[in-house]
């Protein structure tokens, strides 16, 4: 067990992601490494949790579809790009960063 | 009839590597089909402007030089087919210049064919107020009809197989969905059913892990750092079988890795439920695939699983929404973030003192943590970083205003500004994208072999 003075397990300890656009929402791919680990992301990255954490880019509805035959969860996450394409200000426009961001996220 | 067929992508997008498909035929001097994939959700409204200037063009010109880059190889007597969403707006026009090439080269025995009838943009224009709804936003149609600029339906393999029945070694469409153009491939090889559902799903399911290119050998992998030979990953091989099982490969001689990993990760690209992928062909779930590790970078893949498509054709339509510019500055010092912050905010301030109020800013301190909006923590001791400032305006003289102003900054801002030299920021037309849903009843595909 891990004490506190430890740094937290991030979900890229266990887990790789991609991220795509479609239209002004992104998916997010979340994909265990290790079967063991399935569970633990299953249990703990909730729509809720990653709605939570990328509260600031303003997403809509989070979808989490279970994909267990690929130890994948896959989220979609409405409206997180600032209108998509080309009307997105932004210069992650099309969710590009979102699969590397989530790895940070502490479990 | 073919055993087994192989199938490349040589091309993720309008913009990917040129020289792509030649050294995928090189490096893999018998596969059976090339496809090449040019157009995303708004590349079709960058065609429009081009056809706007010049009636004959609307496609990806880039194309045409894959064709002469592949000429050497139809010389030798090379028997690679050749599958591209290039048309765009204009297939009929690309087909032509295809057509020139070919001769021009003494290739005359070699067919071109052509698909079309995805453009339905007179079909939008004149519709029923109430159809066309925006199946994201739910807005309707009648709020952006006036500004509608390009309207394509997302159509399906079946007259990408015709074209190659009818002997064509290479097919130009328009809005054909990435994937069809892999699923034609092999309807045509195997003489496949359109409702052999299975089928059909796993060309699909293969159609989609190759359509974005080296992404399924190692590029954009979350283990990139460790993939061998970076500088020249392979493009995407499927080994496909008649019972639709296959295997997702490379050329053993290109870096990169096919793994269990990158197939997976190239698997989700993209997609919302998983167990309902739409495609023209089939509606498809991924809940059953199987993959298996044959060997090095060999990953076999079977159980996919299909059903009948939609009964509504997808429709990628834009409208001209407005102008946009982006200006980028370096700034340096041990106080940077807050200078770049400020010096974000005095460019703005500058141009609505002149009276250009854009309708919409983007302001991003890149390196502070503002690209993925502070998820990753928030950083303020950087001793460089970059200022990005975007803005929108439906007026094109705000954007235009903006685009002067950036460079002065240099000169009129904080201590440490540099790095201005890719010059004055470019103002950029806007096109909204507009989802929509149209009846299959009313499109209709078609091909035709160019003489």
């Amino acid at each position: 067990m891990k004490s506190d003075q430890q740094k937290p397990v991030q979900l890229g300890d266990i887990a790789f992601a991609r991220s795509g656009d479609k239209g002004s929402s992104a998916n997010v791919a979340v994909f265990a490494r290790e079967p063991e680990h399935y569970p633990i992301l299953v249990e703990k990255l909730t729509e809720a949790r990653v709605a939570e954490f990328f509260k600031t880019l303003g997403p809509g509805r989070v979808t989490r579809y279970e994909v267990p035959n690929l130890l994948a969860l896959n989220f979609v996450i409405d409206g997180v790009l600032d209108g998509g394409g080309s009307r997105s200000l932004r210069v992650d426009s099309q969710g590009k960063a979102l699969g590397q961001a989530i790895l940070e996220l502490e479990l | 009839m073919k055993k087994q067929i192989k199938i490349g992508n040589a091309q993720a997008f309008w913009g990917d590597q040129p020289g792509a498909a030649a050294r995928l035929v090189e490096t893999c001097p018998d596969l059976d089909f090339l496809t090449l994939d040019y157009l995303a959700e708004v590349s079709l409204s960058i065609m429009a402007i081009q056809r706007e200037r010049d009636p004959d063009a609307g496609y990806a010109r880039d194309f045409l030089e894959v064709v002469r880059s592949l000429l050497p190889v139809w010389n030798a007597g090379g028997t690679v087919k050749v599958i591209t969403n290039a048309g765009g707006l204009n297939p009929p026009g690309c087909a032509r210049e295809i057509r020139a090439i070919l001769d021009e080269a003494g290739l005359a025995n070699r067919n071109v064919g052509v698909v079309t009838g995805d453009d339905v943009l007179e079909l939008l224009r004149s519709g029923e107020p109430s159809s066309f709804k925006n199946t994201e936003t739910a807005e309707p149609f009648d709020s952006i009809r006036d500004r509608l600029r390009t309207a394509n339906a997302y159509i399906g393999a079946t007259p990408v197989a015709e074209a190659l029945r009818a002997g064509a070694d290479i097919v130009v469409t328009g809005r054909v969905a990435d994937p069809s153009l892999t699923v034609g491939a092999a309807i045509a090889a195997f003489d496949w059913q359109t409702d052999d559902w299975d089928r059909i799903a796993a060309a699909t399911v293969a159609g989609h892990l190759i359509e974005c290119g080296t992404q399924m050998t190692g590029g954009c992998s979350t283990d990139w750092m460790d993939v061998p030979g970076q500088a020249d990953l392979g493009f995407p091989i499927i080994e496909m079988e008649a019972d639709g099982s296959f295997v997702a490969t490379k050329a053993e001689s290109t870096g990169g890795r096919v793994s269990l990993q990158t197939v997976k990760e190239q698997l989700l690209y993209e997609i919302g439920d998983p167990g309902r992928y739409l495609s023209p062909d089939a509606t498809v779930s991924f809940l059953g695939l199987d993959l298996e590790e044959l060997g090095k970078d060999r990953i076999k893949i079977t159980g996919a699983r299909g059903g009948p498509p939609p009964v509504t054709y997808k429709v990628s339509a834009t409208w001209h929404d407005g102008f946009r510019a982006e200006g980028m500055l370096v700034i340096v010092g041990n106080n940077a973030v807050a200078k770049a912050r400020r010096a974000g905010e005095v460019l703005i301030e500058r141009i609505e003192r002149k009276g250009f109020v854009p309708d919409r800013t983007a302001m991003e301190v890149i390196g502070s943590g503002d690209v993925t909006g502070g998820a990753m923590g928030r950083r303020t001791d950087l001793v460089e970083c970059v200022l990005r400032v975007a803005v929108f305006s439906t007026d094109r003289a705000v954007a235009d205003a903006f685009a002067k102003e950036v460079a002065p900054l240099v000169t009129s801002g904080p201590q440490g500004v540099t790095g201005y030299t890719s010059g004055r920021p470019k103002v950029r037309p806007v096109f909204g994208y507009w989802p929509c849903l149209i009846d299959r009843e009313n499109v209709k595909p078609r091909m035709e072999i160019v003489s």
